[in-house]
């Protein structure tokens, strides 16, 4: 078993290092295309008070005068030293940029991931075992609403209702304004988080009750199901014994594989709401110009559906049998 | 049997089958479609203008949707800005598509080394969240319509052409196509004589289905700020630009634009699903 994990991760580990080696290729290629001159978006509106001579030493002090090999080396070989190099708008380490932020969108991406999974697992039962009632037609009716509607529209109808309306919320950022750091209490995150995390997952509700009820809807077709009817089972016990465990699996796996959608999801939410997390970062990076800083996002967001990949991946094989021994056969 | 009573259950709860249901929601589209087009044809400019004497009006008779911060007319902002994600969504669905059936085509005709380079190349692109690359394409392209639209293009084919690929393969030893091969017919003429015209059903319907997506990632793009310049009526903008008069309760700046983006989506999505059903007898529980 153990000797299994250290094959699967270390073959999932080459598989890490070759993506994101050709995600930075990519990108750096794609940057470097750019129409848009770094010096320029650097400078910003001083643009009148900035000579050409300054303007090459802000080219030569971010290396922006080097070829475009030496510059993607350079960056290479300091990204395999964990540096990342510095955030033009923020002057700090991205990398530091990244992980002070990190802490942040986690925690966002954390209960918003565990909220709509849970409530959209349950829903999608339901929506099962009551096929073609009312209770069915509306989860449905909702999944399908939610599918198609911006989710950033859903956070401004949120933040209109619960914090303009009603006040009970703030409006926005991830802290009270006006309040030291010190002073600022869990509470007082918590209550900035509820909206944030309320637009995430009243979107990711969707996708996993509809394949939850479609799963559901086929295990209860099958031929042991109908036997197991036939020898009296049915209701709450039928789906405890038979159903749920042939669904709640799939259901997880796709729950980890949706990590890219809930980080571009965290993107909106973020920034309708202002809350100080990556996804609020890469708006500032791409609007501004930051190019490291973009660099460095691209590259911890890659990571990021990686890993929700792989842990899918690997509960599918702990899971399901077949496909564990069909690959062992073939090796 | 568990199928059959299945289709028969279906078809007989309010007596629409899906073929039935496919029309109504094409005329749906179609009619929301035209609606729209014609709506920004009547309505012209005269509503984006700014009048000062009518600013922060509610919904009334005289404007449906209200007024904003300036006079103009919410409803044709709204109209307009539709118009524009939905010629942006086209563009770039359509795009994506082409985009989609080369590669997928290209991987089943082509051989092992040409079908491992885009099968990697759509691991790629699928690995980045679709938002991050939108922003990185759209920060690349230097913002305007021209970064949404080619954002678009390069972040929806993969899925559809790992599909497409999936389909090609299986035609690739359909004996028509082994004949064809064996007769001395290059591999250009079994991708547009044999493949392609088997596999356009799914490529429209892979349309439909990547069109709504694509405005909705429009609308996102350009809300965050790196899409069109703030003058253009689109969506997304309108929707940034109310989230600093919210809070004085002028609700309407945000509701009706949202509920016309909602409405068009929608509208589409369900005509894909629809067709989907019909031309993939596969998703029989969709």
């Amino acid at each position: 078993m153990i000797n299994g994990i250290m094959v699967f991760a270390g073959k999932k580990l080459i598989r890490l290092a070759a993506l994101l080696a050709s995600v930075s290729i990519i990108t750096f290629a794609l940057v470097a295309m750019s129409p848009i001159d770094p010096v320029q978006s650097y400078i910003g509106a001083d643009v009148m008070r900035v000579g050409a001579e300054q303007r090459q030493e802000i080219a030569a002090y971010w290396g922006l005068d080097r070829p475009f090999p030496e510059r993607f080396i350079k960056w290479t070989s300091a990204l395999l030293q964990g540096d990342m190099g510095t955030s033009m708008i923020y002057r700090e380490p991205v990398t530091h940029v990244i992980a002070e932020r990190f802490m942040h969108s986690a925690l966002l991406m954390a209960f918003a991931w565990l909220l709509s999974g849970v409530i959209g697992f349950i829903a999608g039962v339901a929506a099962a075992m009551r096929k073609d009632s009312w209770l069915d037609r509306l989860i449905k009716s909702y999944c399908y609403t939610l599918a198609s509607t911006p989710s950033f529209w859903i956070g401004l109808l949120l933040m209109m209702i619960f914090a303009v309306w009603l006040g009970w919320l703030p409006v926005g950022m991830g802290v009270p304004a006006g309040v030291l750091a010190e002073n600022v209490t869990w509470a007082d995150r918590l209550r900035h988080m509820v909206m944030p995390v309320l637009t995430l997952s009243v979107v990711g509700i969707a996708p996993i009750a509809l394949h939850t009820r479609q799963k559901l809807i086929d295990v209860m077709d099958s031929d042991f199901i109908l036997f197991a009817k036939a020898r009296g089972e049915r209701g709450l016990g039928l789906l405890l014994r038979h159903g749920l465990r042939n669904i709640a699996l799939p259901a997880i796996t796709l729950q980890f594989a949706s990590f890219g959608e809930l980080f571009g999801g965290a993107v909106l939410a973020e920034q309708v709401f202002s809350y100080p997390g990556l996804g609020q970062a890469t708006v500032e990076a791409g609007l501004r110009g930051d190019v490291p800083l973009l660099m460095g996002l691209v590259l911890c967001s890659t990571l990021f559906v990686f890993t929700g990949n792989a842990l899918a991946d690997y509960f599918y094989r702990m899971v399901d049998p077949r496909l564990r021994y069909r690959k062992e056969e073939r090796a | 049997m568990s199928q059959l009573a299945a289709v028969h259950q279906r078809k007989t709860r309010n007596g629409w089958n899906v073929r039935k249901r496919a029309y109504f929601s094409a005329a749906g589209a179609a009619l929301l479609l035209a609606a729209i087009g014609i709506g920004s044809w009547l309505l012209g400019s005269a509503g984006l203008s700014v009048q000062l004497d009518n600013r922060n009006l509610p919904p009334t008779l005289a404007h449906l949707f209200g007024t904003d911060w300036l006079g103009r007319d919410m409803l044709s902002r709204t109209v307009k800005g539709l118009a524009l994600s939905i010629q942006v969504g086209m563009l770039g669905a359509a795009c994506s598509v082409i985009i989609a059936a080369v590669m997928g085509l290209m991987a089943a005709t082509l051989g092992k080394t040409a079908d491992r380079i885009i099968t990697w190349l759509i691991d790629v692109f699928l690995s980045v969240p679709h938002l991050v690359m939108l922003i990185l394409i759209a920060f690349v392209c230097g913002g305007g319509l021209k970064g949404v639209a080619i954002g678009i293009m390069l972040t929806h084919w993969p899925s559809l052409a790992r599909l497409i690929r999936a389909e090609a393969l299986q035609l690739m030893s359909a004996e028509y196509v082994l004949v064809s091969r064996k007769l001395g017919k290059s591999s250009y003429w079994v991708a547009t004589r044999h493949l392609a015209p088997h596999l356009l059903p799914q490529l429209l319907v892979g349309f439909l289905l990547l069109f709504p997506h694509a405005v909705l990632h429009e609308a996102a793009v350009t809300f965050l700020g790196l899409g069109m310049s703030p003058h253009q009526p689109a969506i997304g903008i309108i929707l940034s630009e109310s989230m600093r008069y919210l809070s004085t309760g002028m609700w309407w700046l945000a509701v009706f634009p949202g509920l016309g983006l909602l409405a068009t989506v929608r509208a589409f999505d369900k005509l894909g699903h629809y067709l989907r059903q019909l031309v993939d007898p596969r998703n029989a529980h969709l």
